[in-house]
């Protein structure tokens, strides 16, 4: 093998520049691959992670029927205590969950006592929140201090809201709903934080605590909407959905998860879709490369495997000699593209990308997976093998006599 | 027992305009040890007789036996593995491979071939080296080499697997006059020290004077076997 490897990297180097042409085709696709997919992947991780960590959580579970109306917030659709006490019991058997916050959704009219306007609310205990939602926190751009954000009493308005009305921390204001009987409330509420805005739905909500939200909506004994759960990884999502699902379908609780509830999914499978075709390409570079110059290395050297025929060389060597050659091939390309790729995504790193979702700016700090490289990686060294197949077949079964004739 | 034995051997191409009878019903024996010359006019069937002894083709009809193999018999993976046990090749155009040194062109059927280990490999290629002249050149690519160096090359590599017979197609047509002359008395000396038998096919009147039998051959058939005095 040494031998093998010996012959192939002379016979590359022999014709140094189309060798080194090819291997700079290779490394650019590698290197294009690796910053499309650290680009993608981190803006499809940075969404996803908005989206969960802000307010959606990673996985929801309502009463069954709560998410084909959700656009209404519907208040007679909510989990009685019952219900709640039995979810609370599944998610404390999983140890995949890592928090849940039970929440009253509802629509009321939001005043500051000169305009008013209609406004989606969650009543939510804060704790249970920012551990279902620890990004939520850093949201709340403008407060009067942490300790009193989201205490009973107090509101965390939504930023667009608040601009358009010029609310401020500490002003006072009105929040008024009807209950499921009919009857309308209201409670006067302080501002104790101004809520950024985040992508998607439910994104641009107002936030209080559970306990008014009860208040408000004057119910007898506490209901829940929803209970947003966390898990502690993004994988781990569809297997926790599952088996909640098996063990509260009798309640008639569902359970949906982030990628059912946010249109950003089908953005992500589109970005997957983009990857898997990206990934496409670079494999017909490769393969039309090495493809290329493999027919061309063997057409060039018909008298040298004549030769190295006639002299005894067996086919299957003659195979392995240009099968390696070509793997050389890629594997130069493949660590020329790795190198370069992460030193790009490195330097974007550094740089920041300034990303606009919706109503959100971001900087996207791309990073790549080392799984990533390593597939790239990889795949162009199979694609380059068997890109050689045949030309080194070819090579391997040439008739030493004509072989030698050619001229 | 004979080194080759051939009997009726005939070889014919078809083409798209007619049947060309390469050779004709020949047959001869050469003993282990000969030096030996198949000479003849171009086209008369010398290179098709070495192409068939080498077991590059195969013979239309006849019987062909070297080294008690029927090689008319051989695969093409056998004659590949029969080509690198028994015999040794000489070219015209001296065909060494062009990315590899004068050491390791000599190496490479122990490598490839025979997968000799490292210590036997040196040994043997350095003895061939300075025993054909050029051990000082064995670093030099075939580029570097001239055309005599080049086929003293070619001749070590031929002879470092220790073949019975060494086939060597006109190698001295690409030679000058003094080059030519050392290279057939290079081969004459190996033949002696090594008891390799060789035969050639050529025209060169400088080889025909060296050899020990000339066979000649017109138009495909063996027409006079002519064999030296012993010197």
């Amino acid at each position: 093998m040494r031998n093998l490897g010996k012959i192939a990297l002379r016979n590359l180097r022999r014709y140094t520049r189309r060798s080194l042409l090819t291997i700079s085709l290779i490394a650019f696709g590698v290197m294009f691959v690796l910053i499309f997919v650290a680009v993608t992947g981190s803006f499809k991780h940075l969404i996803t992670t908005q989206i969960t960590d802000s307010y959606l959580g990673s996985l929801q579970i309502h009463r069954r029927g709560y998410v084909a109306s959700i656009e209404t917030l519907p208040v007679n659709l909510n989990l009685t205590a019952t219900e709640v006490t039995t979810v609370e019991a599944a998610l404390v058997a999983i140890p995949e969950v890592e928090a849940s916050s039970q929440r009253i959704k509802f629509g009321g009219l939001f005043s500051n006592f000169v305009e008013t306007t209609n406004i989606r609310i969650n009543g939510v205990e804060p704790a249970a929140e920012f551990a279902t939602c620890p990004q939520m926190a850093a949201r709340i751009v403008q407060r009067d201090n942490s300790a009193r954000a989201l205490q009973p009493g107090t509101i965390l308005v939504p930023a667009l809201l608040a601009r358009g009305f010029g609310t401020k921390v500490g002003d006072t204001v009105v929040v008024v709903a009807t209950n499921k009987d009919g009857s309308v409330n209201g409670k006067t509420l302080v501002v104790s934080g101004i809520l950024e805005s985040a992508t998607g739905p439910g994104g641009r909500d107002g936030y209080i605590h559970i306990d008014d939200a009860v208040e408000i909506l004057r119910m007898p004994a506490k209901e829940v909407s929803e209970i947003a759960v966390r898990v502690r990884s993004l994988a781990q999502v569809d297997r926790v959905a599952e088996r909640l699902r098996e063990k509260l379908g009798p309640v008639g609780a569902e359970v949906h998860t982030w990628e059912q509830l946010s249109p950003f999914a089908n953005i992500a499978k589109m970005i997957d879709v983009m990857t898997f075709f990206i990934r496409l390409m670079l494999i017909a570079v490769v393969l039309i490369s090495i493809l290329n110059v493999m027919i061309m290395a063997v057409y060039e050297r018909v008298r040298e495997i004549g030769t190295i025929a006639a002299i005894g060389t067996l086919p299957r060597k003659i195979l392995s000699l240009f099968l390696v050659e070509g793997l050389f091939l890629g594997m130069a390309g493949a660590a020329v593209g790795v190198l370069a790729g992460l030193g790009m995504i490195f330097v974007l790193h550094l740089v920041k990308l300034p990303v606009t979702m919706g109503q959100a700016n971001y900087l996207l700090a791309p990073t790549v997976e080392p799984l990533e490289v390593l597939i790239a990686a990889l795949m162009v060294v199979v694609i380059s093998i068997l890109a050689s197949v045949q030309p080194a077949y070819k090579a391997s079964r040439m008739e030493p006599i004509e072989a030698l004739r050619h001229v | 027992m004979s080194l080759i034995v051939a009997r009726e051997v005939s070889k014919s191409y078809a083409t798209e305009a007619v049947e060309v009878h390469a050779l004709r019903g020949v047959s001869f024996d050469v003993e282990a040890g000969s030096f030996l010359a198949f000479v003849g006019p171009s086209g008369s069937g010398k290179t098709t007789l070495l192409n068939l002894i080498g077991c590059l083709d195969k013979p239309t009809s006849g019987r062909l036996e070297v080294a008690g193999v029927d090689v008319t018999r051989l695969t093409r993976q056998q004659a590949a593995a029969f080509r690198g046990e028994h015999l040794g090749f000489v070219f015209q155009s001296f065909n060494l491979i062009p990315v590899l040194t004068a050491f390791e062109n000599v190496e490479y059927p122990l490598v490839m071939v025979r997968n000799r280990p490292v210590h036997e490999r040196r040994t043997r290629v350095l003895e061939l080296l300075d025993a054909v002249g050029i051990a000082d050149q064995r670093d030099k690519l075939p580029e570097q080499l001239s055309g005599g160096q080049k086929q003293r090359v070619a001749i070590a590599r031929a002879l470092v697997t220790q073949p019975e017979l060494v086939l060597a197609d006109e190698p001295t047509a690409n030679l000058d006059y003094a080059t030519a002359t050392m290279i057939i008395a290079l081969m004459k000396t190996m033949k002696q020290e090594l008891n390799t038998t060789f035969l050639f096919s050529t025209h060169d009147t400088r080889i025909i004077g060296e050899v020990e039998i000339i066979y000649t051959l017109e138009d495909g058939q063996l027409v006079g076997a002519e064999k030296e005095k012993p010197q």
